[in-house]
């Protein structure tokens, strides 16, 4: 069937199966920062905004998201290189597999909570798994980026 | 003064990354690609009788389909290792037996997903069921052999008895251990568990293959080891070498996980039969039912000390579980005793030995810490159960036995890596300062032994020491080229392995401080078989001090050949010429290296300018740490929180502080994981039950509250502006530190890991029982 998204701001038509979940219709259309990490909706690595909402595209039907607003990290470039600056300084970013949906978790809470605290941040952010960083230098990056912000 | 080492620089790769530029092996598959899956098996052991792929193959689609009849019996090992391997070789492409659930019993290659999915179900395989080996406790001797195969052998003795599903087995001894045991007014005797622990690197085991235009086969592989890859699905497949270039992308994380070939032999064999591109990406349930985790193991440790708390002898036997497969089976048990006991050097006697066995399980394989993070929980523990024993302060009992700067153990020269070790003095060691300081951090003074909250929950602290080594003397090479470019920039081809630790980077630098001339001219690229120089690979705490070195060599070397075609083009002596990282000159004489550099290349003198050079280790010096953690323990619920984890770190330089610090704290976590939430559960029947990251749980942000990472002062003058290697020392402290911590918070001892509430529990009651009786 035929699907129209808006992705990154550009209108889009893709041919999806309907069992298609948005992770490969994204992967297969080169929109590559998208990734997989696991089987089961459990790491976050797939994060795309979904009308300006985190969610996990590896579960997400991509019929269902028929006529929506997608945003991957293509889609954010400034801010992304923005978090990255941060990141880079903190030392937080590792193999990098958890980037983009890192930054893109990240920017929708900058929009969505004010000042939030320590807590609040890694609640936030606690379906987005990183088995590099130890979360630690992400976290100093993610404040140092919603202070400077 | 050092410019660009100890200097602060964000990764070469991190903003690219989290922008979203391709870079990973998936991400760089042709579009085109045949997908391949892998047919596995549901039993724990199991002899295929006939495989019927008649149905399969007829499928739309199915472009081909391999079993073990396709391949000629070649026995490998898949453990990237030096060669020849210290691993048995012990495995085929595809077998006719299947000796775990996840095994392969056949692969696909079809055009999409869907097809090669359906394909395998249609799939008749007959399964002859066997009796399976799944406690490693009983394999030893076990009327089941796990390895029956005539064609299979060891390269060189590690006392593999396959018939006695022995995969390795090892046993060393310095001074009398009996005897000093006798002699010691106190001997502890406590037996330890380890569990097996999975890597979960959050991308993925991924690997594509094509034919180029040259005919070559060009393997993209998410692997640690590039090199040994290109090796060994040389080997398994009787294919030349020469025609075999393996490039190594960015990498999303490995730890061990991927210091192997898994897909890699499969994709090549599908690719090099069909001539098409092909492309496999393992499942997260393929990861962890089969790849590699940790070796599980048993530690019997006996200590025996004086009253005035000198330790003089250490006993130890090890039963390691490797599972269905040998990979790093014996280099992981030596580990567990190399890397942890010259901590005590300065006992009258140690002995360590034991077996690696075969069990029907997901193989064991290389995994951060790999051993010492096991042998450490079992020593580090013992050293506390000692000092209660001896009713000595266990900070000071490790000031007083503990290894120092100038010393050495007799270990280093009995203990290598599969073979013999190599003597060497600690030239730095601060694991006095790392003592001193994690104190301050974690606030011991106040706060040891424990402190109660109230309301049920009591606080302790703990604490370890630990070490690892950095890289595997007369064995590691590691090796780099640089290259003068028209306009005066670098390239810097080195075949260290970045895998997301950060050595394109850190190398960089290294590059850099020798030039003089500012990182951002030195242009890296890292693992490609056939443009960058060899290089083992990233393993065994190698890269910072094996690959650096031979980076601070070229470079050294490039620096001289800058002077010398300076000195040419100012037509001086060489004596006197100076290069300081823009201009090159003598007296007042001088050229920028931008014209030097455009003057070689399109105008006199002409000629290209690349300096090679490798490195090997002839010594291994070992990162040393200190490990404190803090936990609060809910005496009604068995609920552990770790409050607080400071560890003081002698690495020597750290290159780049953000990210030696990352590194540690990357560690750290992974260790806290192993100790309090990570573990790989079966069924009876050997199905793994934790195959899922639903089921398998790693520590997220919400566990992880505060970490003190901090870096002794220290400079190890064999090292690359004196640096140590930093990759795997922050795991090992964590499960000795956590577990001690809680037996001085509650008085429980934690004797196999993970910790659990049920184990705390059952433990406080215990000594409740006690206190009654009493
Ligand atoms: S791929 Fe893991 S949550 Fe989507
Ligand atoms: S940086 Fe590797 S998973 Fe986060």
């Amino acid at each position: 069937m035929k699907i129209k998204l808006k992705v990154n701001g550009e209108n889009k038509v893709f041919d999806v199966k309907a069992d298609e979940y948005l992770l490969d219709t994204l992967r297969k259309n080169n929109y590559v920062s998208v990734r997989r990490g696991c089987d089961n909706t459990s790491c976050g690595v797939c994060t795309v905004l979904i009308n300006g909402n985190p969610a996990a595209s590896c579960s997400y039907l991509s019929c269902k998201a028929d006529g929506k607003e997608i945003t991957t990290v293509e889609g954010i470039p400034e801010e992304a290189a923005k978090i990255a600056g941060f990141f880079g300084r903190e030392g937080a970013d590792q193999c990098g597999f958890c980037n983009p949906s890192m930054a893109l978790t990240v920017y929708a809470m900058k929009k969505e909570l004010v000042n939030p605290t320590d807590d609040d941040i890694r609640s936030y952010l606690v379906g987005n798994l990183c088995r590099c960083s130890g979360y630690q230098g992400q976290h100093r990056a993610i404040k140092a980026y919603l202070e400077v912000e | 003064m050092m410019k660009y080492v100890n200097y602060e620089r964000p990764s070469i790769d991190g903003k690219g990354l989290m922008m979203g530029k391709p870079g990973y092996t998936d991400d760089l598959a042709e579009q085109n690609s045949l997908i391949v899956k892998v047919l596995r098996s549901p039993h724990a052991f199991a002899r295929i009788k006939s495989i019927d792929k008649s149905k399969a193959e007829a499928l739309e689609g199915v472009e081909l389909v391999l079993t073990h009849e396709d391949f000629k019996r070649i026995p490998v090992t898949r453990a990237g290792q030096g060669y020849p391997e210290p691993s048995p070789h012990d495995k085929f492409v595809l077998d006719n037996y299947v000796r775990h659930v996840g095994d392969e019993v056949a692969a696909v290659a079809a055009r999409d997903k869907e097809t090669a999915e359906k394909a395998l179900e249609l799939l008749v395989v007959d399964y002859e069921v066997l009796e399976p080996v799944l406690d490693f406790e009983k394999a030893y001797e076990n009327e089941v052999i796990i390895h029956d195969e005539p064609e299979i052998h060891e390269m060189f003795p590690i006392g593999f008895e396959p018939k006695k599903n022995v995969a390795a087995s090892y046993l060393m001894h310095i001074g009398d251990v009996e005897k000093s045991l006798k002699e010691c007014d106190t001997v502890t005797e406590t037996t330890f568990y380890t569990q097996a622990q999975a890597h979960v690197m959050m991308e993925p085991h991924t690997v594509n293959a094509r034919i180029d235009y040259q005919g070559r086969l060009v393997l993209y592989s998410s692997t640690q080891t590039p090199f040994h890859t290109r090796r060994i699905v040389a080997q398994a497949l009787e294919y030349p070498m020469s025609k075999i270039r393996v490039i190594k992308p960015r990498v999303g994380g490995g730890f061990g996980g991927k210091q192997c070939v898994h897909g890699e032999m499969l994709v090549s064999a599908v690719t090099l039969r069909t001539g098409k591109p092909s492309k496999m990406v393992y499942t997260r349930q393929e990861v962890f039912e089969s790849t590699f985790s940790r070796h599980p193991m048993r530690f019997d440790i006996k200590l025996g000390a004086m009253k005035d708390g000198t330790l003089k002898a250490i006993d130890v036997e090890v039963l390691s579980d490797t599972g269905a497969y040998g990979e790093h089976a014996l280099t992981v048990f030596m580990v567990a005793g190399s890397k942890v006991f010259p901590l005590y050097n300065k006992v009258d006697s140690v002995r360590f030995g034991g077996k690696v066995v075969y069990t029907n399980r997901t193989p064991a394989g290389a995994f951060r810490g790999y051993g010492a993070i096991q042998g450490n929980y079992a020593l580090e523990s013992a050293v506390d159960i000692l000092c209660d024993k001896l009713k000595v302060d266990p900070v000071e009992f490790r000031q007083k036995n503990m290894i120092r700067e100038g010393e050495t153990s007799p270990i280093f020269e009995i203990m290598g890596e599969g073979t013999e070790g190599i003597a060497m003095t600690m030239e730095t060691c601060k694991l006095d300062y790392c003592v001193k300081r994690g104190m301050e951090l974690i606030d011991w003074k106040n706060k040891y032994p424990r402190k109660d909250m109230g309301n049920g929950k009591v606080r302790g602290v703990g604490m370890a020491i630990a070490m690892q080594g950095s890289g595997i003397p007369y064995i590691d090479m590691g090796s780099a080229l640089i290259k003068l470019n028209d306009d005066g920039f670098f390239n810097l081809l080195v075949g260290a392995t970045d895998i997301g630790q950060g050595s394109d980077t850190i190398l960089a630098q290294i590059a850099a401080e020798s030039l003089r001339v500012h990182p951002d001219e030195i242009v890296v690229y890292s693992s490609d078989s056939d443009l960058t120089p060899f290089d083992v690979g990233a393993y065994a705490s190698s890269t910072t001090y094996v690959s650096g070195n031979a980076v601070k060599r070229a470079a050294d070397r490039m620096k001289q050949m800058i002077i010398e075609e300076g000195a040419l083009a100012l037509k001086v002596p060489v004596e006197g010429t100076d290069f300081d990282g823009m201009t090159i000159s003598h007296g007042d004489k001088s050229i920028s290296l931008k014209d030097l550099s455009n003057r070689l290349y399109y105008n006199e003198d002409q000629k290209q300018l690349v300096a090679v050079d490798s490195y090997v280790g002839t010594k291994s010096p070992p990162p040393f740490m200190a490990g404190f953690a803090e936990v609060e323990v809910d005496t009604e619920t068995g609920h552990v929180e770790l409050i607080d984890y400071a560890a003081v770190v002698d690495c020597g330089t750290t290159i780049s502080p953000n990210l030696a610090k990352g590194q540690v704290e990357g560690g750290l976590v992974q260790g806290i994981g192993m100790t309090l939430y990570e573990d790989v559960v079966y069924s009876k029947t050997g199905k793994m039950i934790t195959n899922s990251m639903m089921t398998y749980r790693i520590p997220t942000r919400k566990e992880i509250r505060s970490l003190k990472v901090e870096f002794a002062d220290s400079y190890e003058t064999s090292g690359p502006y004196g640096a140590k290697s930093v990759g795997e020392i922050g795991i090992d402290s964590p499960p000795a530190a956590i577990t001690n911590a809680i037996f001085n918070a509650v008085g429980v001892r934690i004797k196999s890991l993970p910790v659990t509430g049920e184990k705390i529990l059952t433990g406080i009651q215990k000594s409740r029982q006690k206190g009654e009786k009493q």
